[in-house]
């Protein structure tokens, strides 16, 4: 059992490190982290705020020990939809390519497939996770002198603690956007479907029902994923956000494992 | 153990109202080169894909090396299958697509570049399978189907898109496969094809197996027949007239009287066309074949 596991993680990664998809993806997250970090500081001074939604994130609060995260902490949003991006185009092109008919050919065990694939897209979240930290607190290091921004407690021994929480906050919810993402590819089976509908839903159809009703934020599934991302927020608590994702991803994963093991494989 | 690759037991699938595998009963013995054929929408592919656990049986069971097909772990180890044409990841190599297979299978990595030799690919491996034309995509699929060293190998049109060169070697791979023990379960609308090939035949017509077993048993159930052309087509009506009124079956295809009969009654038949005076321009005994004994059994066109 583990051991076909293990192969099929293996497997897997072997499709996930494809140049054009590694070095794809890892370019789309250099190129969000660069920007939000330099955005953060370049924009300190402006009145139209630097960070989301306008609000304004001043040198006093950039000096604390999270400083160094506050860039990486606020990309969790977009890395969420690149993971979801990436996890619903390697699970529904299965289907689409007709490719799933040869893995479960070699190997019969359904939910054997399931976990493996997971195993491996969850490297991927890794390597997503570290990269984008890695820039982030780069580029807002380089740019922290520039603009006034000290950065003595940013490696201190609370500062290093802020580092950790939020890799695990960050890389927590770009797995939940990620098996979001896997999700639609399995109820989906076409890349391109799933892909519209989870960044349709993320970008446009959370963002209006936020603004028509302030509250339904409080329940919307990518707004969960968002505020783990940032540790909480001021309308959403971690342990809310945290608790509630861990519901709605458990459910979704145990609809998408129904499907995935019961369906006819008739493609 | 049984000396069944495949048995089949009132197999069937139900998909909404209609029945796409209708109660199917067959075996393959061990060994054996077996034809699987049928029209457009017979079942073939249905029931190719329940052998191989990737739908469900409405109803009935099936046995693959001895293991129900309900439980396809228990023998998908030792079958190799290309179902439905090859299907790979465009953006990889055919030699790195081959070896996803081989990591997710626990094959030795060094089969694949053995495979790609085998089937002709060992200078385009390193190409990516979307610059593959039909053809290296087929033997690519082949290949995959080989990956497990099969004691049972299931292929869905292995020849589609295939020069007659390349179709002459699959046929000489497939026989050399069944030679040294493999099970060859091959579906194919080239009837000529298998009938060289081709011990065993499975024929299925609208999902129901019209024939199972060997193919000569098939041409034995069989009459030999004539093909006759008349110097003018309007006397064929008068010549099938003839050889009914003799007892013989007779109809018309493709401007020829098709008339059923041995060789020896081709000259009581040209007698009696003589005698009614009518010229006969041709006059050939057939013995059946595969796509003739194919059209008559499952009632299509020509």
């Amino acid at each position: 059992m583990i051991r076909s596991i293990v192969r099929i993680f293996f497997a897997e990664w072997r499709k996930l490190r494809r140049p054009t998809l590694l070095v794809g993806t890892l370019g789309a997250v250099a190129f969000f982290s660069v920007l939000v970090s330099s955005f953060l500081f370049l924009m300190i001074d402006s009145p139209q705020g630097n960070g989301d939604r306008g609000v304004r994130i001043t040198r006093e609060m950039l000096s604390l020990s999270s400083g160094a995260t506050q860039s990486f902490a606020s990309i969790g949003n977009l890395l969420g939809i690149i993971a979801l991006c990436v996890f619903a185009a390697q699970t529904a092109q299965e289907y689409s390519l007709g490719t799933l008919r040869n893995l479960l050919v070699r190997q019969p065990g359904r939910i054997r497939i399931l976990v493996g694939k997971l195993a491996s897209m969850k490297v991927f979240a890794i390597i997503m996770t570290l990269v984008s930290a890695v820039i982030c607190i780069g580029v807002s290091y380089a740019l922290a002198g520039g603009k006034n921004v000290s950065t003595d407690l940013w490696f201190n021994g609370d500062g290093r603690l802020e580092i950790a929480k939020t890799l695990l906050n960050v890389y927590i919810s770009i797995l939940g956007f990620g098996i979001f993402g896997m999700v639609l590819g399995i109820v989906l089976r076409s890349p391109i479907s799933s892909i519209s509908l989870g960044v349709l839903w993320l970008l446009i159809i959370e963002n209006l029902v936020g603004a028509l009703k302030s509250s339904t934020l409080n329940w919307l599934p990518g707004n969960q994923l968002g505020t783990i991302a940032t540790g909480g927020s001021q309308n959403v608590s971690y342990s809310h956000a945290l608790s509630l994702s861990a519901i709605y991803v458990s459910a979704t994963l145990v609809i998408a494992t129904v499907l995935f093991t019961k369906r006819d494989v008739s493609n | 153990m049984s000396n069944l690759a495949i048995s089949v037991d009132d197999l069937s699938k139900k998909y909404g109202t209609g029945l796409a595998v209708s109660h199917a009963k067959f075996e393959v013995p061990l060994g054996t080169i077996c034809g699987f054929v049928g029209p457009n929408g017979a079942g073939k592919t249905t029931t190719i894909r329940m052998l191989l656990g990737l739908i469900s049986p409405t109803g009935g069971k099936g046995e693959i090396l001895g293991a129900p097909i309900t439980s396809p772990d228990k023998y998908l180890s030792s079958v190799g299958a290309m179902i439905e044409g090859p299907a790979f990841y465009p953006a990889l190599s055919g030699a790195e697509n081959l070896r996803v297979l081989a990591t997710l299978g626990g094959f030795p990595q060094e089969r694949v570049d053995e495979l790609l030799k085998q089937v002709g690919l060992a200078d385009r491996g390193k190409s990516k399978y979307k610059t593959y034309s039909l053809g290296m995509k087929q033997r690519l699929g082949i290949a995959a189907a080989l990956l497990p060293n099969p004691k049972l190998l299931i292929l869905d049109e292995p020849t589609n898109g295939l020069d007659p060169e390349g179709i002459q070697e699959i046929r000489q791979l497939l026989r050399s496969l069944a030679d040294n023990g493999t099970t060859v379960f091959v579906s194919s609308h080239l009837l000529s094809e298998l009938e060289l090939i081709s011990e065993y035949l499975v024929m299925l017509r609208k999902g129901e197996v019209v024939f199972a077993g060997p193919i000569q048993d098939l041409f034995d159930q069989q009459q030999p027949f004539m093909i006759v052309k008349t110097e003018h087509e309007q006397d064929l009506p008068k010549i099938i007239a003839i050889a009914e009124g003799a007892g013989h079956k007779a109809h018309l295809r493709d401007g020829t009287a098709h008339i059923e009969g041995p060789a020896e009654w081709s000259g009581t038949l040209n007698k009696l066309a003589f005698e009614s005076g009518i010229l006969l321009t041709q006059l050939s005994p057939q013995l059946p074949n595969l796509e003739e004994t194919f059209f008559e059994l499952t009632g299509e066109q020509k």
